[in-house]
């Protein structure tokens, strides 16, 4: 099972200190926060995509590629991807790039993003959001499948012959995940190709996690891309932590209170009930993130959000060595126990070259069943 | 005996409210109509200041708690629905339109729903017709033809004494009725993580197929 921290970018005002960090103190923290997970054995660091203040991350293939260069294992991901208001074709030429110089150390997830005027500032309709994410990602899933493609859709010109390059490394492509939060197209649609559904979780009751979960498991069989526990399944979580749990609340509270997704709202105690937020000792933290296998099932990827609300850099790297050293060792030996053998980890680079291979080697068509469908079904193709 | 499910949410904010009571006249009469035409009526009526701050939870965070979860629940499963407001500033309350900003804009598709609203004078009883009716137009519910509106003074001496507002009650309530009798959306409660279309119709469709 794979552990990590995710990060929305958000450039928010501290405020215990009324003091917002400069664009450029937050960039480089944010930095400093990928490379310290690293060092504390934290598995996958994601970025997420944003396109106007008060976030900076609009580029996120080149800031993994400096983190890629920074880094020996931690594995480089997105949260999320802008699978509707990109080009499809960009992002398949930039994950690949980016695969090549992180040595495959690279996955993404995709998501519809949540800021209406993105779509128009892109050309884009925001009412087309879901058809936008399923017509962009055919034609992104084969752009990595296929080495030419004669492609014809309804959101973007034509492509005859069109190789993207540079090529997938080791001609297989970055794993990806989906993200969504509310809408059970986007399970549908992971279940659909075979690839990694995420929760985002934190802003959610658990018992809407629990029914997107057990429909993308459902469907993910349906495909045939093997059982319902088998489905790649990824939870984010949100935490915060002192040695003491009243230290923990005393400290939070107020970047709680004036965060901006749910600051000025319900209390710290109502959103923690509600949601899979927790503030407390390393151990209530334990006990929590442990109790999301109840409902969702053995699964394979926990990112956190660590760096938000304000919170400053030497925080955040505070509570990432509590992760690491106190937090995610006791999660790596609990959440192994009992979980079945036929339960696959997550997908990795040199797990999926593997799996190409073995399948070559026993004769078998390595043409994924989803994208065979997905051509056919598409006018011109 | 047939049965049906009859929402009423009130807005009112003082006990005890006039809005309460012209709420409680419309389940009444609404109950026996219906009775009359042998359906048993099971009623939940809902106070919004009851869930006043869940209601403003909700739209800072983006998702109910568990208590305003179930009030949504059952509203918008429901086959009929009396809504009625106090009249502030010359419209529905700020509560009373924050609990239908809040539902999701498709959970009253085809709720047969009859408005009422209070306030103290009947200079303001187009309320009805120009803020209540519009909402729920917008919403796809099926709105009766009659709204009932009470001034303070229908409530004694200086009501109108010509179209009384029980008479108005018992005209909204009896419309109310003939569309609950034909309602069959409890029956029909749609999963809403289930999905119109399967995922190659998705793909096909944006090819105009």
């Amino acid at each position: 099972m794979q552990f990590g921290i995710f990060t929305v970018s958000d450039i928010t005002q501290d405020p215990t200190t009324g003091r917002t960090p400069t664009e450029n103190e937050r960039i480089k923290a944010t930095l400093t926060i990928a490379k310290h997970a690293e060092e504390v054995g934290l598995d996958v660091f994601a970025l997420g995509e944003h396109h106007n203040p008060p976030f900076w991350s609009s580029s996120p293939t080149t800031t993994l590629a400096y983190l890629a260069a920074q880094t020996t294992t931690l594995q480089l991901s997105t949260a999320t991807t802008l699978i509707t208001t990109n080009d499809p074709v960009k992002i398949a030429e930039d994950f690949a790039m980016l695969q090549h110089v992180a040595d495959g150390r690279v996955d993404l997830m995709l998501g519809r993003g949540n800021t209406g005027p993105v779509y128009p500032w892109f050309g884009k309709d925001i009412r087309q959001g879901i058809n936008l994410a399923i017509e962009n990602y055919n034609l992104l899933h084969r752009l990595w499948r296929e080495d030419f493609v004669d492609w014809e859709g309804q959101f973007r010109t034509p492509l005859q012959g069109f190789q993207s390059t540079p090529r997938p490394l080791d001609d297989v492509p970055p794993f990806v995940w989906h993200g969504s939060i509310r809408s059970p197209e986007i399970a549908e649609q992971a279940a659909y190709y075979g690839d990694g559904f995420f929760a985002n979780h934190i802003f959610w009751p658990a018992s809407h996690t629990q029914r997107m979960i057990a429909l993308y498991r459902q469907r993910f069989e349906h495909y045939e891309h093997g059982s319902a526990d088998q489905a790649i399944v990824g939870l984010g979580g949100q935490v915060f932590m002192r040695k003491n749990s009243q230290d923990a609340v005393r400290e939070f509270r107020p970047y709680f209170d004036n965060a901006p997704v749910y600051g000025h709202g319900p209390s710290l105690e109502e959103f923690t009930a509600q949601t899979p937020l927790t503030v407390g000792s390393p151990q209530e933290v334990i006990d929590r993130t442990l109790g999301f296998r109840d409902y969702v099932g053995d699964y394979q990827r926990q990112l956190f959000l660590m760096d938000h609300a304000g919170l400053p850099l030497k925080t955040v790297l505070e509570q990432l060595d509590l992760l690491g050293e106190e937090v995610v060792p006791v999660l790596r030996r609990e959440f192994a126990k009992d979980r079945p053998a036929s339960v696959p980890d997550a997908p990795t680079h040199a797990s999926l070259v593997a799996a190409r291979n073995a399948a070559r080697a026993s004769g078998e068509s390595t043409a994924p069943r989803g994208a065979a469908f997905g051509t056919a079904a598409v006018k011109g193709a | 005996m047939t049965t049906r499910t009859l929402a009423v949410v009130s807005a009112g904010l003082s006990q005890p409210s006039s809005t309460r009571m012209l709420a409680d006249k419309l389940t009444e009469a609404t109950v026996a109509k219906l009775a009359e035409q042998g359906i048993d009526v099971t009623v939940e009526t809902f106070e919004l200041r009851d869930v006043a701050t869940d209601i403003m939870h909700h739209m800072l965070t983006g998702f109910p708690s568990p208590k305003l979860e179930a009030v949504i629940d059952a509203v918008t499963g429901a086959d009929g629905l009396i809504a009625v407001t106090p009249i502030f500033t010359t419209s529905y309350s700020g509560l009373f339109k924050s609990f239908f900003d809040v539902i999701d804009a498709s959970a009253l598709d085809g709720m047969p729903v009859v408005i009422g609203a209070t306030a103290g004078t009947p200079r303001h009883s187009l309320a009805l017709d120009y803020a209540l009716r519009p909402m729920f137009t917008y919403l796809h519910a099926v709105v009766a033809p009659t709204g009932v509106f009470a001034a303070t003074g229908d409530w004694g001496s200086s009501a109108d004494s010509v179209k009384t507002l029980p008479a108005r009650i018992e005209r909204a309530s009896g419309e109310l009725a003939g569309l609950v009798a034909a309602s069959d959306r409890s029956a029909n409660v749609t999963d809403p993580f289930a999905l119109e279309r399967p995922f190659g119709h998705l793909i096909g469709g944006l090819a105009g197929e």
